[in-house]
């Protein structure tokens, strides 16, 4: 137990043992699979184009902020080279994977999902996964057909993330609950008010940066605690979406090329 | 002791397997903490029927399969499940006849036990259970047992595993 919960030498056989453990997964998933599958044909064709409709205009209004997120960036990089700053926004090509929830139920009281993406699509330990609105979690255990993900808000995990609103730096940790995260070691006097984004700070080279990961809820201060005790409620939502992304940021050659610059900079 | 006499090894696979695909299977977000120990209770029944075919070696492949498909860290339903075929092992000749309700009885105070390992374990490894419906599988399982027990008779007589 303390070999694989320490030094995680086993991974190698868990794979193996998995790859037994898919079929019934499979199996499991089937029913749920069938579901949507019927009512993804039972759909009468006013409703089909109902949803046609209302894809199209989310799709215009997408784009047209899209226009204005390029010229931010043209914009954002101009400035930043005028500041003479080695950090950029957009520079970096990250690559994305669709891959789909498996609906099985693994150890209660912690938050992990299965996907339908493993070692034959390049999945590794550690990687990042978001869904629609924002960071999901990461990889923890990559089998051959699937993979298990930890979710940001399993209370053993914690990531780097910093405001939107002015940059200030914080970790965020789960606590075990589906929607409550908790922004740690920020002292009573930090400019954090309800309602400010949380995103990814991309520290600690996990994650990559600029990904929401919740609002600011709710805070309390304590008069005799040191710290706030601030509430972020994740934007991700693992119950309701069936597929998330998996993403790869930082492929091999730009790490090297950024820690290069990284190292002149300094 | 491979003879003749031992057959339906199938039947006991099987057993397993839908066993298996109980616990992954999802239930929605209230009832996932009231889930039986299916596992658990089908290793238990094949220790009390078949006690010289069923023991602690199954109950270890058991174990970690099941902590492969749970996620949890190797060993931890391992040593629980060697624990119950254990304890199942010294006791199921007086376990045998007693009334249902009180083998029920006594598979929750089992399994209560075990769970109380599983507890020790996650508090080591800095993950405890928050939530008092931690220990509710015990008591679903309990109150399972006896329809479990007498559809697995029916089961193992029908096919004639022995």
């Amino acid at each position: 137990m303390s070999v694989d919960h320490r030094h995680g030498h086993l991974e190698n056989v868990r794979s193996f043992l998995s790859t037994l453990v898919y079929p019934l997964q499979y199996i499991v998933n089937m029913p749920v699979q069938a579901g949507r599958w019927v009512s993804n044909s039972v759909v009468t064709q006013t409703q089909l184009l109902e949803e046609n409709e209302d894809l199209r205009e989310g799709l215009l209004l997408l784009n047209q902020k899209l226009q204005k997120y390029d010229i931010l960036v043209e914009e954002n990089n101009r400035l930043r080279e005028l500041l003479d700053s080695s950090v950029r926004l957009g520079e970096r090509v990250e690559r994305v994977l669709i891959a789909e929830l498996i609906a099985v139920e693994l150890e209660s009281f912690r938050r992990q999902i299965v996907i339908n993406k493993g070692q034959r699509d390049d999945v590794y330990d550690g990687q990042p996964v978001v869904d629609a609105n924002g960071i999901m979690g990461q990889v923890v255990h990559v089998n051959p057909f699937s993979s298990t993900v930890l979710l940001i808000t399993d209370q053993t995990h914690s990531m780097p993330v910093q405001l939107n609103r002015n940059g200030l730096r914080a970790i965020a940790v789960g606590t075990g609950q589906d929607n409550v995260l908790l922004l740690e070691n920020l002292p009573t006097n930090s400019d954090i008010q309800t309602g400010d984004l949380v995103i990814s700070s991309g520290l600690g080279r996990r994650f990559p940066r600029g990904y929401p990961v919740g609002t600011v809820s709710n805070i309390t201060m304590e008069p005799g605690e040191p710290f706030a005790k601030v509430q972020v409620t994740p934007s991700a939502n693992p119950g309701q979406s069936r597929e998330v992304l998996l993403v790869w940021p930082y492929e091999e050659n730009t790490r090297h090329e950024q820690v290069s610059t990284n190292l002149t900079t300094k | 002791m491979i003879d003749k006499n031992h057959n339906g090894g199938v039947i006991i696979l099987m057993s397993f397997v839908i066993a298996y695909m109980l616990m992954a299977m999802p239930l929605p977000a209230w009832a996932a903490n009231w889930r039986p120990a299916w596992v658990a209770i089908v290793l238990i029944y094949w220790c009390l029927a078949l006690p010289e075919r069923v023991g602690i070696g199954i109950a270890w492949v058991a174990g970690m399969f099941l902590d492969v498909q749970q996620g949890t860290v190797f060993g931890q339903n391992a040593i629980v499940l060697i624990v119950i075929a254990f304890v199942i092992l010294k006791l199921h000749k007086r376990i045998r006849v007693y009334p249902l309700a009180q083998q029920a009885m006594i598979i929750c105070g089992l399994l209560l036990i075990t769970q109380l390992l599983t507890l020790w374990i996650r508090a080591m490894m800095g993950f405890p259970p928050q939530h008092w419906t931690y220990w509710m599988p015990a008591f679903t399982s309990m109150i399972l047992w006896p329809w479990l027990f007498i559809i697995l008779r029916d089961v193992r007589r029908t096919f004639r595993v022995h």
